[in-house]
C-alpha cells in the first residue's frame, strides 16, 4: 500500500475533533505507511493526543496565522505538508476548512481530488473511494491512477480512533503566511436559544410546507407551528431541517416560520445531514427531498396523506395524522 | 462602491431534480440513461451565484456579469432560454459534458481557459462566482481549481452574503459547521466566491432582459469551443442506484396521544 498523509487541523483548544479522528481510523484501515500533518496555532496537544496511532512521522505547520480558517493560509500550510511528506494519498475530513482549501492544493501539486467520500477501501490492491453522485441519488466506487490523490472523507462514516496519548515527536515545517488579503473576523451564530441546527443530535426533525398551509378551519396557524416546532426541538434536543418549499417561503418574505433559513434546508439542493433518527412532519417525501435523508438510518413520518412519498418505502413508519395534534402531544410528554 | 466589478459566474446545467435518474455504463464511462432527453436546468447553486452577481452589479454601477457555462450545446441553448429572462449577463459557452461523472480537474481547466479568453477582462476587479458544489458531481472542488489557474488565492466557499465596505473591502459570510457563519473581510478583488444559497429569491422573468440577453447568447452558443472531458486516469469500478427499500408500516386511525407515546419511546431507544 502507498504512503498516506493524514491532514488535520486543530480546534480552538488545540486538540483534534472527532471527525479528524474518524479520518485517522480510515487511514489506518487503508494500510501503508502513515504520516500525520497537523495545522493550527499550536499543535503539541493534538500530536500528543494521537502519539500512539503508529504514524511514522508527525509534521506540523503552526503559528497564529494558521489558527484562522482561511483559504490562502490553509492552502499554503497543506501544500507545504504535502510536499514535505511526499505521500501518494492525502486523506482529510471534509471540514469547512479542508473542503475550501484542499482542491486548490491538489491542483498545485498536479494531483486529483475526490470529495464527500463515504468509504475508502482496497480494490484489487489499489485504493478505492466510495462516493455519491447527483446529490446522493447514485452511488459509485472509483479508483485513480494519478498521484497525489486527495480524498476528503465525510464526517460520521468511521468510528473515531482512540488510543492512549503520549509524547509525540513533531517535525516543524516552515510556511510563509504573508501576502494574504483576507482577515478572519469571527463566527456569527444564532443566539443559543435560537440555535436549531445541532449536528450531533440523535434526532433530525424535519418540517415541511404543510406547517404553513391552511388547516382544517380554513386558516393558517404559523404562530402555533412555531411554538410547537421550537417546543419539540427544545424538549427532544433535536436538530431542525426544512423542505425546500418551506425554506423558500421564508426567503421570499412570506409569513412563515421565522427561524427557518436556507441553512436548515434538507434535500437535493440542501444538506444531507447524518443523524441516527429522523422524524418528518407535514412533508410529502418526494424524491428530491428524501435524497437529503440518505444518511438518516431510522425514519418516521407524520402526514395526512396515506399515499405520500414516505409510504412508498422511504420511511420505516408513516403515521397518517395531523402533525399539529401529534406534536402538541409530544411536547406535553416531553414537558416542553 | 464606485469601483465597478467584473463578475464572472461559472455555472453548468443539471437534470431537473424531479427527473428519475438511472446510470448506464458505456465505453467512455458512466452516464445517465437518456441523458440528452432529460430536461435540464441551471445548477441551483450556480443560479444563486448568478442572481447574487446581478444584484451586486446592479448596486455597483459600471459592473458587468458574464456567465461561463459548459454543457452540450443543444442543452445549453434550451436552458439559456429560461435563464436569460432572469438577469442581464453575457454568455461564454463551452460545448462539453455537464455530466456528474466528469472530473472537476478537467472542467476547471476548460472554465479557466474560457475566463482567460474574455476580451478586456480587468483581473484586478475580477470576482469569480459559482456554486460551492453542483447538483451533479457535488464535488465542491471545481471553483478552487479555476481560481488557482487564474492565480487567485483569496477564495470563499459556502458563501451566503457579500457586503461591499466603505473602503472597498468585502465582508463575506461563509457557512461552517453547526449552522453558523464564518465572517471574513477580503481587502480587495480578485477573489473566488463559491455560493451556497445566498439570501435572494429567484428573480421574476423579465422579457426585456431576456431579449437583450438573447442578442449575445445565440452568437455565444455558435462560437462555443469544444471542451471534451476525457476523465484521464479515473476509473469507475461500479455505478449503481441505492437498493435500500424500506418496508413502510402505515399507521392509520391511531389517536394522536398514542402516536406521540410511540414516537417518544422510539426517540429514547438507543
Amino acid at each position: 500500500m502507498e504512503t498516506i498523509l493524514l491532514l488535520a487541523h486543530t480546534e480552538t483548544d488545540g486538540t483534534l475533533a472527532k471527525p479528524a479522528l474518524e479520518a485517522l481510523t480510515a487511514a489506518k484501515e487503508l494500510g501503508g505507511e502513515l504520516i500525520i500533518g497537523l495545522v493550527g496555532a499550536a499543535v503539541e496537544a493534538a500530536a500528543n493526543q494521537i502519539a500512539g496511532c503508529g504514524a511514522s512521522r508527525i509534521l506540523a505547520v503552526s503559528g497564529e496565522a494558521f489558527s484562522q480558517p482561511r483559504y490562502s493560509t490553509d492552502a499554503a500550510a497543506a501544500e507545504a505538508l504535502c510536499r514535505a511528506a511526499g505521500a501518494a494519498i492525502t486523506l482529510a475530513t471534509s471540514t469547512s476548512r479542508w473542503a475550501r482549501a484542499l482542491p486548490g492544493v491538489a491542483y498545485r501539486l498536479e494531483g486529483r481530488i475526490d470529495t464527500h467520500a463515504t468509504a475508502v477501501s482496497v480494490l484489487n490492491g489499489a485504493p478505492a473511494v466510495n462516493r455519491w453522485f447527483y446529490r446522493q441519488r447514485i452511488e459509485a466506487t472509483l479508483t485513480r491512477s494519478q498521484r497525489p490523490w486527495f480524498i476528503l472523507l465525510d464526517a460520521g462514516c468511521y468510528p473515531a480512533w482512540s488510543g492512549a496519548p503520549g509524547a509525540a515527536s513533531v517535525e516543524t515545517v516552515a510556511v510563509n503566511a504573508d501576502g494574504t488579503r483576507t482577515t478572519f473576523s469571527g463566527i456569527r451564530a444564532p443566539k443559543a436559544d435560537e440555535q436549531t441546527i445541532r449536528p450531533d443530535a440523535k434526532l433530525l426533525f424535519v418540517a415541511g410546507a404543510g406547517w404553513s398551509k391552511k388547516q382544517a378551519d380554513g386558516a393558517t396557524h404559523t404562530a402555533d407551528a412555531e411554538r410547537l416546532i421550537l417546543g419539540f426541538l427544545r424538549g427532544a434536543q433535536a436538530s431542525l431541517g426544512g423542505s425546500k418549499s418551506l425554506v423558500d417561503q421564508s426567503g421570499e418574505g412570506e409569513a412563515v416560520l421565522k427561524f427557518m433559513t436556507h441553512l436548515n434546508q434538507i434535500g437535493q439542493t440542501g444538506s444531507t445531514p447524518r443523524h441516527q433518527k429522523g422524524l418528518s412532519t407535514c412533508c410529502h417525501g418526494e424524491e428530491p427531498h428524501v435524497v437529503g435523508w440518505r444518511f438518516v438510518n431510522e425514519r418516521r413520518a407524520i402526514n395526512l396523506d396515506a399515499n405520500c412519498g414516505w409510504a412508498r418505502g422511504k420511511a420505516d413508519v408513516l403515521y397518517v395524522a395531523d402533525a399539529f395534534e401529534v406534536v402538541e402531544k409530544l411536547n406535553q410528554l416531553l414537558g416542553a | 462602491m464606485s469601483n465597478p466589478f467584473q463578475i464572472v459566474v461559472c455555472g453548468s446545467i443539471v437534470p431537473d431534480p424531479l427527473q428519475t435518474l438511472e446510470p448506464v455504463t458505456a465505453a467512455a464511462g458512466p452516464s445517465l440513461k437518456n441523458e440528452m432527453m432529460l430536461p435540464a436546468v441551471l445548477d441551483p447553486w450556480a443560479g444563486h451565484a448568478l442572481f447574487e452577481a446581478a444584484n451586486l452589479a446592479q448596486k455597483t454601477p459600471g459592473s458587468k456579469v458574464w456567465l461561463v457555462s459548459q454543457g452540450p450545446k443543444a442543452k445549453l441553448q434550451q436552458v439559456m432560454m429560461t435563464v436569460a429572462q432572469k438577469v442581464p449577463f453575457e454568455l461564454v459557452a463551452l460545448d462539453g459534458p455537464s455530466s456528474g461523472f466528469a472530473d472537476s480537474f478537467e472542467t476547471a481547466a476548460a472554465l479557466a481557459g474560457a475566463i482567460q479568453g474574455i476580451a478586456g477582462l480587468d483581473k484586478t476587479r475580477l470576482l469569480v462566482f459559482g456554486g460551492w458544489e453542483s447538483a451533479s458531481r457535488g464535488a465542491g472542488s471545481t471553483m478552487q481549481m479555476v481560481g488557482e489557474r487564474l492565480g487567485i488565492t483569496e477564495q470563499f466557499f459556502g458563501v451566503d452574503q457579500i457586503e461591499i465596505l466603505a473602503d472597498g473591502g468585502m465582508e463575506i459570510l461563509e457557512r461552517v459547521e453547526g449552522g453558523k457563519h464564518q465572517v471574513s473581510v477580503c481587502s480587495a478583488p480578485p477573489a473566488v466566491l463559491g455560493w451556497a444559497t445566498g439570501n435572494l429569491p429567484e428573480p421574476r422573468n423579465n422579457p426585456q432582459v431576456g431579449m437583450a440577453n438573447m442578442r449575445t447568447i445565440m452568437p455565444a452558443l455558435q462560437r462555443a469551443k469544444a471542451a471534451p472531458g476525457a476523465n484521464a486516469g479515473l476509473s469507475y469500478a461500479s455505478v449503481s442506484l441505492p437498493k435500500q427499500q424500506r418496508e413502510t408500516r402505515v399507521v392509520k386511525n391511531m389517536p394522536a396521544e398514542e402516536i406521540a407515546r410511540e414516537i417518544i419511546a422510539w426517540v429514547r431507544e438507543d
